[in-house]
Protein backbone atom coordinates (compact mmCIF):
# COMPACT_ATOMS: atom_id res chain seq x y z
CA UNK A 1 0.00 0.00 0.00
CA UNK A 2 1.36 3.37 -1.02
CA UNK A 3 0.38 6.20 1.29
CA UNK A 4 1.16 9.80 0.44
CA UNK A 5 0.26 12.72 2.70
CA UNK A 6 0.45 16.48 2.23
CA UNK A 7 3.21 16.35 -0.32
CA UNK A 8 4.69 19.66 -1.47
CA UNK A 9 7.21 20.34 -4.19
CA UNK A 10 9.43 23.35 -4.81
CA UNK A 11 11.72 23.46 -7.84
CA UNK A 12 14.04 26.42 -7.93
CA UNK A 13 11.90 29.26 -6.57
CA UNK A 14 8.63 27.91 -7.94
CA UNK A 15 6.03 26.11 -5.87
CA UNK A 16 4.80 23.32 -8.14
CA UNK A 17 2.20 21.72 -5.88
CA UNK A 18 1.28 21.39 -2.23
CA UNK A 19 -1.07 19.25 -0.18
CA UNK A 20 -1.03 16.27 -2.54
CA UNK A 21 -2.19 13.09 -0.86
CA UNK A 22 -3.51 9.71 -1.91
CA UNK A 23 -3.60 6.09 -0.88
CA UNK A 24 -3.01 3.33 -3.40
CA UNK A 25 -3.99 -0.24 -2.54
CA UNK A 26 -3.15 -3.53 -4.24
CA UNK A 27 -4.60 -3.74 -7.74
CA UNK A 28 -4.98 0.02 -8.09
CA UNK A 29 -3.43 2.28 -10.68
CA UNK A 30 -2.78 6.00 -10.31
CA UNK A 31 -2.81 8.02 -13.48
CA UNK A 32 -1.05 11.33 -12.81
CA UNK A 33 -2.19 14.08 -15.16
CA UNK A 34 -1.25 17.70 -15.63
CA UNK A 35 0.14 20.20 -18.10
CA UNK A 36 3.80 20.35 -19.01
CA UNK A 37 5.68 21.66 -16.00
CA UNK A 38 2.91 20.81 -13.53
CA UNK A 39 5.33 18.62 -11.60
CA UNK A 40 4.39 15.11 -12.73
CA UNK A 41 7.96 13.89 -13.08
CA UNK A 42 8.93 15.61 -9.82
CA UNK A 43 6.08 13.80 -8.06
CA UNK A 44 7.25 10.44 -9.42
CA UNK A 45 10.85 11.17 -8.44
CA UNK A 46 9.64 11.95 -4.91
CA UNK A 47 7.72 8.69 -4.79
CA UNK A 48 10.84 6.68 -5.60
CA UNK A 49 13.05 8.63 -3.21
CA UNK A 50 15.33 10.40 -5.67
CA UNK A 51 13.95 13.82 -4.76
CA UNK A 52 13.37 14.67 -1.10
CA UNK A 53 9.90 16.23 -0.64
CA UNK A 54 9.64 19.82 0.57
CA UNK A 55 6.93 18.74 3.01
CA UNK A 56 4.76 15.70 3.63
CA UNK A 57 5.41 12.01 3.88
CA UNK A 58 5.52 8.97 1.61
CA UNK A 59 5.16 5.45 2.98
CA UNK A 60 5.13 2.11 1.19
CA UNK A 61 3.82 -0.51 3.64
CA UNK A 62 5.07 1.77 6.40
CA UNK A 63 8.56 2.13 4.93
CA UNK A 64 10.06 5.38 3.58
CA UNK A 65 11.15 5.36 -0.09
CA UNK A 66 14.84 5.50 0.79
CA UNK A 67 14.69 2.19 2.66
CA UNK A 68 16.13 -1.04 1.30
CA UNK A 69 12.78 -2.82 1.72
CA UNK A 70 11.15 -0.26 -0.58
CA UNK A 71 13.82 -0.51 -3.24
CA UNK A 72 13.56 -4.29 -3.53
CA UNK A 73 9.86 -3.85 -4.34
CA UNK A 74 10.11 -0.95 -6.76
CA UNK A 75 10.41 -1.01 -10.52
CA UNK A 76 11.00 2.44 -12.02
CA UNK A 77 11.02 3.39 -15.66
CA UNK A 78 12.11 6.97 -16.21
CA UNK A 79 11.93 9.47 -19.04
CA UNK A 80 15.32 8.26 -20.24
CA UNK A 81 15.46 4.68 -21.41
CA UNK A 82 18.41 3.67 -19.21
CA UNK A 83 19.87 1.56 -21.97
CA UNK A 84 23.42 1.65 -23.26
CA UNK A 85 23.77 2.51 -26.95
CA UNK A 86 26.88 0.37 -27.38
CA UNK A 87 25.32 -2.78 -25.95
CA UNK A 88 22.80 -5.01 -27.70
CA UNK A 89 19.21 -5.24 -26.39
CA UNK A 90 19.99 -8.65 -24.93
CA UNK A 91 23.10 -7.43 -23.12
CA UNK A 92 21.23 -4.39 -21.86
CA UNK A 93 18.45 -6.50 -20.43
CA UNK A 94 20.80 -8.99 -18.78
CA UNK A 95 23.04 -6.24 -17.36
CA UNK A 96 20.15 -4.28 -15.85
CA UNK A 97 18.65 -7.45 -14.34
CA UNK A 98 22.01 -8.36 -12.86
CA UNK A 99 22.49 -4.94 -11.35
CA UNK A 100 18.96 -4.95 -9.94
CA UNK A 101 19.73 -8.33 -8.33
CA UNK A 102 17.19 -10.25 -10.37
CA UNK A 103 17.66 -13.69 -11.82
CA UNK A 104 17.07 -13.54 -15.54
CA UNK A 105 18.27 -16.31 -17.82
CA UNK A 106 19.26 -15.63 -21.41
CA UNK A 107 16.25 -17.60 -22.63
CA UNK A 108 13.86 -15.49 -20.56
CA UNK A 109 15.50 -12.30 -21.81
CA UNK A 110 15.17 -13.38 -25.46
CA UNK A 111 11.54 -14.26 -24.84
CA UNK A 112 10.91 -10.84 -23.31
CA UNK A 113 12.50 -9.16 -26.34
CA UNK A 114 10.34 -11.25 -28.66
CA UNK A 115 7.27 -10.10 -26.75
CA UNK A 116 8.12 -6.45 -27.27
CA UNK A 117 8.57 -7.10 -30.98
CA UNK A 118 12.35 -7.11 -31.17
CA UNK A 119 12.76 -10.70 -32.36
CA UNK A 120 15.85 -10.99 -34.54
CA UNK A 121 17.32 -7.74 -33.24
CA UNK A 122 18.72 -9.11 -29.98
CA UNK A 123 22.28 -8.88 -31.27
CA UNK A 124 22.17 -5.46 -32.89
CA UNK A 125 23.78 -2.61 -30.93
CA UNK A 126 21.07 -0.29 -29.58
CA UNK A 127 22.49 2.74 -31.38
CA UNK A 128 21.15 1.28 -34.65
CA UNK A 129 17.60 1.02 -33.29
CA UNK A 130 14.86 3.62 -33.76
CA UNK A 131 13.50 5.71 -30.90
CA UNK A 132 10.45 3.49 -30.51
CA UNK A 133 12.54 0.33 -30.59
CA UNK A 134 14.81 1.72 -27.86
CA UNK A 135 11.72 2.41 -25.77
CA UNK A 136 10.69 -1.20 -26.35
CA UNK A 137 14.07 -2.42 -25.08
CA UNK A 138 13.49 -0.41 -21.91
CA UNK A 139 9.94 -1.80 -21.61
CA UNK A 140 11.15 -5.38 -22.03
CA UNK A 141 12.32 -5.09 -18.40
CA UNK A 142 8.66 -5.06 -17.34
CA UNK A 143 7.76 -8.36 -19.02
CA UNK A 144 8.83 -10.73 -16.27
CA UNK A 145 8.75 -8.09 -13.56
CA UNK A 146 7.09 -9.31 -10.35
CA UNK A 147 7.93 -6.40 -8.05
CA UNK A 148 4.70 -5.03 -6.60
CA UNK A 149 5.16 -1.30 -7.27
CA UNK A 150 5.67 0.04 -10.78
CA UNK A 151 6.42 3.73 -11.29
CA UNK A 152 6.40 4.61 -14.98
CA UNK A 153 7.18 8.06 -16.36
CA UNK A 154 5.55 8.53 -19.77
CA UNK A 155 5.80 4.85 -20.71
CA UNK A 156 3.78 5.27 -23.92
CA UNK A 157 6.00 7.89 -25.55
CA UNK A 158 7.34 6.93 -29.01
CA UNK A 159 5.30 3.69 -29.15
CA UNK A 160 3.01 2.74 -32.03
CA UNK A 161 -0.66 1.85 -31.39
CA UNK A 162 -0.01 -1.91 -31.27
CA UNK A 163 2.68 -1.47 -28.64
CA UNK A 164 0.50 0.91 -26.62
CA UNK A 165 -2.22 -1.73 -26.42
CA UNK A 166 0.34 -4.41 -25.51
CA UNK A 167 1.78 -2.26 -22.70
CA UNK A 168 -1.71 -1.41 -21.39
CA UNK A 169 -2.37 -5.17 -21.25
CA UNK A 170 0.91 -5.74 -19.41
CA UNK A 171 0.05 -3.10 -16.80
CA UNK A 172 -3.44 -4.61 -16.50
CA UNK A 173 -1.92 -8.03 -15.83
CA UNK A 174 0.30 -6.54 -13.17
CA UNK A 175 -2.71 -4.97 -11.43
CA UNK A 176 -4.61 -8.23 -11.63
CA UNK A 177 -1.79 -10.01 -9.81
CA UNK A 178 -2.27 -7.51 -6.98
CA UNK A 179 0.41 -5.01 -7.94
CA UNK A 180 0.30 -1.23 -7.73
CA UNK A 181 1.27 1.18 -10.48
CA UNK A 182 1.71 4.91 -10.88
CA UNK A 183 2.18 6.43 -14.30
CA UNK A 184 2.02 9.67 -16.20
CA UNK A 185 0.85 10.02 -19.77
CA UNK A 186 -0.81 12.57 -22.03
CA UNK A 187 -2.38 9.86 -24.18
CA UNK A 188 -5.81 8.39 -23.59
CA UNK A 189 -5.05 4.79 -22.69
CA UNK A 190 -7.45 2.03 -21.71
CA UNK A 191 -6.06 -0.21 -19.01
CA UNK A 192 -8.04 -3.44 -19.33
CA UNK A 193 -8.05 -4.46 -15.66
CA UNK A 194 -7.72 -3.01 -12.20
CA UNK A 195 -9.03 0.13 -10.56
CA UNK A 196 -7.85 3.35 -12.21
CA UNK A 197 -7.60 6.49 -10.07
CA UNK A 198 -6.72 9.89 -11.45
CA UNK A 199 -4.70 12.70 -9.96
CA UNK A 200 -4.63 16.05 -11.70
CA UNK A 201 -1.79 18.42 -10.84
CA UNK A 202 -1.79 22.13 -11.38
CA UNK A 203 -5.51 22.93 -11.13
CA UNK B 1 27.14 -7.02 -1.56
CA UNK B 2 29.90 -8.18 -3.87
CA UNK B 3 27.51 -9.08 -6.67
CA UNK B 4 26.60 -5.44 -7.38
CA UNK B 5 30.28 -4.42 -7.51
CA UNK B 6 31.05 -7.27 -9.92
CA UNK B 7 27.97 -6.55 -12.04
CA UNK B 8 28.95 -2.89 -12.43
CA UNK B 9 32.57 -3.78 -13.25
CA UNK B 10 31.46 -6.34 -15.84
CA UNK B 11 29.13 -3.90 -17.56
CA UNK B 12 31.60 -1.00 -17.55
CA UNK B 13 34.42 -3.15 -18.91
CA UNK B 14 32.18 -4.42 -21.68
CA UNK B 15 31.34 -0.81 -22.55
CA UNK B 16 35.02 0.14 -22.44
CA UNK B 17 35.83 -2.67 -24.87
CA UNK B 18 33.11 -1.43 -27.24
CA UNK B 19 34.67 2.05 -27.09
CA UNK B 20 38.28 1.07 -27.58
CA UNK B 21 39.09 4.47 -29.07
CA UNK B 22 38.74 6.00 -25.59
CA UNK B 23 41.35 3.67 -24.08
CA UNK B 24 43.61 4.19 -27.10
CA UNK B 25 43.36 7.99 -26.70
CA UNK B 26 44.45 7.76 -23.06
CA UNK B 27 47.42 5.53 -23.87
CA UNK B 28 48.42 7.58 -26.90
CA UNK B 29 48.35 10.76 -24.82
CA UNK B 30 50.74 9.13 -22.34
CA UNK B 31 53.06 7.96 -25.14
CA UNK B 32 53.19 11.42 -26.72
CA UNK B 33 53.76 13.33 -23.48
CA UNK B 34 56.45 10.91 -22.31
CA UNK B 35 58.19 11.06 -25.70
CA UNK B 36 58.13 14.85 -26.07
CA UNK B 37 60.42 15.42 -23.10
CA UNK B 38 63.44 13.42 -24.35
CA UNK B 39 63.00 15.09 -27.75
CA UNK B 40 62.86 18.56 -26.22
CA UNK B 41 65.65 18.13 -23.69
CA UNK B 42 68.10 16.32 -25.94
CA UNK B 43 70.17 13.16 -25.53
CA UNK B 44 71.73 13.73 -22.14
CA UNK B 45 71.37 10.44 -20.20
CA UNK B 46 72.09 11.83 -16.74
CA UNK B 47 69.59 14.65 -17.01
CA UNK B 48 66.95 12.34 -18.52
CA UNK B 49 67.41 9.77 -15.74
CA UNK B 50 66.95 12.54 -13.20
CA UNK B 51 63.76 13.77 -14.86
CA UNK B 52 62.26 10.38 -15.66
CA UNK B 53 60.27 9.55 -12.49
CA UNK B 54 58.55 12.93 -12.29
CA UNK B 55 57.84 13.26 -15.99
CA UNK B 56 56.50 9.72 -16.38
CA UNK B 57 54.33 10.02 -13.27
CA UNK B 58 52.89 13.38 -14.29
CA UNK B 59 52.21 12.00 -17.78
CA UNK B 60 50.39 8.95 -16.40
CA UNK B 61 48.46 11.12 -13.94
CA UNK B 62 47.24 13.50 -16.62
CA UNK B 63 46.40 10.62 -18.95
CA UNK B 64 44.30 8.84 -16.32
CA UNK B 65 42.42 12.10 -15.78
CA UNK B 66 41.41 12.33 -19.45
CA UNK B 67 38.62 9.77 -19.15
CA UNK B 68 37.31 11.07 -15.80
CA UNK B 69 34.68 13.53 -17.10
CA UNK B 70 32.82 10.65 -18.75
CA UNK B 71 32.95 8.42 -15.68
CA UNK B 72 29.40 9.33 -14.61
CA UNK B 73 28.31 11.69 -17.40
CA UNK B 74 27.26 8.95 -19.85
CA UNK B 75 25.29 7.06 -17.22
CA UNK B 76 23.67 10.30 -16.11
CA UNK B 77 22.62 11.22 -19.63
CA UNK B 78 20.98 7.92 -20.56
CA UNK B 79 19.25 7.43 -17.21
CA UNK B 80 21.31 4.43 -16.10
CA UNK B 81 22.64 6.33 -13.10
CA UNK B 82 19.09 6.73 -11.75
CA UNK B 83 18.54 3.00 -12.04
CA UNK B 84 21.85 2.32 -10.29
CA UNK B 85 20.87 4.69 -7.49
CA UNK B 86 17.62 2.75 -7.04
CA UNK B 87 19.17 -0.69 -6.50
CA UNK B 88 18.65 -2.00 -2.96
CA UNK B 89 22.43 -1.94 -2.41
CA UNK B 90 24.39 0.92 -0.89
CA UNK B 91 25.15 3.41 -3.67
CA UNK B 92 28.79 3.59 -2.56
CA UNK B 93 29.33 0.01 -3.73
CA UNK B 94 28.05 0.92 -7.19
CA UNK B 95 30.54 3.80 -7.31
CA UNK B 96 33.31 1.48 -6.08
CA UNK B 97 32.54 -0.82 -9.01
CA UNK B 98 32.77 2.09 -11.42
CA UNK B 99 36.07 3.23 -9.87
CA UNK B 100 37.57 -0.26 -10.22
CA UNK B 101 36.37 -0.49 -13.82
CA UNK B 102 37.90 2.94 -14.53
CA UNK B 103 41.20 1.75 -13.12
CA UNK B 104 41.14 -1.47 -15.15
CA UNK B 105 40.53 0.53 -18.32
CA UNK B 106 43.01 3.36 -17.66
CA UNK B 107 45.39 2.92 -14.71
CA UNK B 108 46.31 -0.68 -15.42
CA UNK B 109 47.20 -0.27 -19.12
CA UNK B 110 49.11 2.94 -18.28
CA UNK B 111 51.19 1.12 -15.67
CA UNK B 112 51.93 -1.70 -18.10
CA UNK B 113 52.96 0.77 -20.81
CA UNK B 114 55.21 2.84 -18.52
CA UNK B 115 58.33 0.58 -18.58
CA UNK B 116 58.42 0.74 -22.38
CA UNK B 117 58.33 4.53 -22.28
CA UNK B 118 60.89 4.53 -19.46
CA UNK B 119 63.46 3.05 -21.85
CA UNK B 120 63.67 6.45 -23.56
CA UNK B 121 65.02 7.86 -20.31
CA UNK B 122 67.80 5.27 -19.96
CA UNK B 123 66.36 3.88 -16.73
CA UNK B 124 67.84 0.71 -15.21
CA UNK B 125 65.78 -2.48 -15.03
CA UNK B 126 65.36 -1.98 -11.31
CA UNK B 127 64.03 1.53 -11.75
CA UNK B 128 61.68 0.40 -14.53
CA UNK B 129 60.27 -2.33 -12.30
CA UNK B 130 59.81 0.19 -9.49
CA UNK B 131 58.10 2.63 -11.85
CA UNK B 132 55.61 -0.06 -12.89
CA UNK B 133 55.05 -1.11 -9.28
CA UNK B 134 54.39 2.45 -8.08
CA UNK B 135 51.97 3.08 -10.93
CA UNK B 136 50.15 -0.17 -10.22
CA UNK B 137 49.92 0.79 -6.58
CA UNK B 138 49.15 4.50 -7.02
CA UNK B 139 46.75 4.73 -9.97
CA UNK B 140 43.79 3.19 -8.07
CA UNK B 141 44.04 6.16 -5.71
CA UNK B 142 43.90 8.48 -8.74
CA UNK B 143 40.72 6.78 -9.98
CA UNK B 144 39.17 6.98 -6.51
CA UNK B 145 39.97 10.65 -5.90
CA UNK B 146 39.00 11.44 -9.48
CA UNK B 147 35.57 9.90 -8.94
CA UNK B 148 34.82 12.51 -6.27
CA UNK B 149 35.71 15.29 -8.69
CA UNK B 150 33.70 13.68 -11.49
CA UNK B 151 30.67 13.35 -9.21
CA UNK B 152 30.91 16.94 -7.98
CA UNK B 153 31.17 18.38 -11.50
CA UNK B 154 28.42 16.17 -12.96
CA UNK B 155 26.08 18.23 -15.10
CA UNK B 156 28.14 21.41 -14.71
CA UNK B 157 28.84 23.29 -17.93
CA UNK B 158 32.57 23.22 -18.69
CA UNK B 159 32.91 20.62 -15.96
CA UNK B 160 36.10 19.21 -17.48
CA UNK B 161 38.23 22.23 -16.54
CA UNK B 162 36.66 22.49 -13.11
CA UNK B 163 37.31 18.79 -12.62
CA UNK B 164 41.05 19.22 -13.19
CA UNK B 165 41.16 22.20 -10.84
CA UNK B 166 39.45 20.14 -8.14
CA UNK B 167 41.29 16.91 -8.60
CA UNK B 168 44.89 17.85 -9.48
CA UNK B 169 45.74 19.36 -6.05
CA UNK B 170 44.45 16.18 -4.42
CA UNK B 171 46.71 14.10 -6.65
CA UNK B 172 49.84 15.77 -5.23
CA UNK B 173 50.55 13.30 -2.37
CA UNK B 174 50.19 10.33 -4.72
CA UNK B 175 52.57 11.98 -7.19
CA UNK B 176 55.15 12.82 -4.50
CA UNK B 177 55.34 9.31 -3.10
CA UNK B 178 55.04 7.58 -6.47
CA UNK B 179 57.80 9.54 -8.15
CA UNK B 180 59.76 9.58 -4.88
CA UNK B 181 59.89 5.79 -4.77
CA UNK B 182 61.42 5.63 -8.25
CA UNK B 183 63.85 8.41 -7.34
CA UNK B 184 64.90 6.56 -4.21
CA UNK B 185 65.56 3.40 -6.24
CA UNK B 186 67.64 5.38 -8.76
CA UNK B 187 69.82 6.85 -6.03
CA UNK B 188 70.24 3.48 -4.34
CA UNK B 189 68.10 4.18 -1.27
CA UNK B 190 65.29 1.82 -0.34
CA UNK B 191 61.81 2.69 -1.55
CA UNK B 192 59.95 0.82 1.19
CA UNK B 193 58.76 3.91 3.03
CA UNK B 194 57.41 5.51 -0.13
CA UNK B 195 55.66 2.30 -1.15
CA UNK B 196 53.98 1.91 2.23
CA UNK B 197 52.67 5.45 2.12
CA UNK B 198 51.48 4.98 -1.46
CA UNK B 199 49.63 1.81 -0.46
CA UNK B 200 48.08 3.66 2.48
CA UNK B 201 46.90 6.46 0.15
CA UNK B 202 45.33 3.93 -2.19
CA UNK B 203 43.56 2.09 0.65
CA UNK B 204 42.24 5.37 2.04
CA UNK B 205 41.11 6.58 -1.38
CA UNK B 206 39.30 3.34 -2.24
CA UNK B 207 37.73 3.19 1.20
CA UNK B 208 36.43 6.75 1.44
CA UNK B 209 36.18 8.15 -2.07
CA UNK B 210 33.27 5.97 -3.30
CA UNK B 211 31.07 7.10 -0.41
CA UNK B 212 31.94 10.76 -0.88
CA UNK B 213 31.30 10.45 -4.62
CA UNK B 214 28.01 8.63 -3.95
CA UNK B 215 26.84 11.48 -1.71
CA UNK B 216 27.70 14.02 -4.42
CA UNK B 217 25.91 11.95 -7.07
CA UNK B 218 22.75 11.78 -5.00
CA UNK B 219 22.67 15.58 -4.91
CA UNK B 220 23.30 15.72 -8.67
CA UNK B 221 20.36 13.36 -9.26
CA UNK B 222 17.81 15.50 -7.40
Amino acid sequence: MLEVRDLACVRGERHLFAGVGFCLRAGELLHVQGENGAGKTSLLRMLIGLLPPEAGSIRWNGQPPTSEAFRTELCYLGHANAIKEELTPLENLLASARMADERLSEGEAIEALEQVGLAGREDLACKYLSQGQKRRVALARLVGERRPLWVLDEPFVALDTGAVAWLAGLIGGHLQRGGCAVFTTHQAVDIPAGQVCELRLGT
Amino acid sequence: MLTIVLAVIARDLKLALRRRADIAAVLFFFVIVASLFPLGIGPEPNLLRKLAPGVLWVGALLASMLSLPRLFADDHKDGTLEQLALTPHPFGLVVLGKVIAHWLASGLPLALLAPVLGLQYDLSTEALAMLTATLLLGTPALSGIGAIGAALTLGVRGGGVLLSLLVLPLYIPVLIFGAGAVDATLSGLGADGHLSLLAALTCAALGFAPWAAAAALKIALE
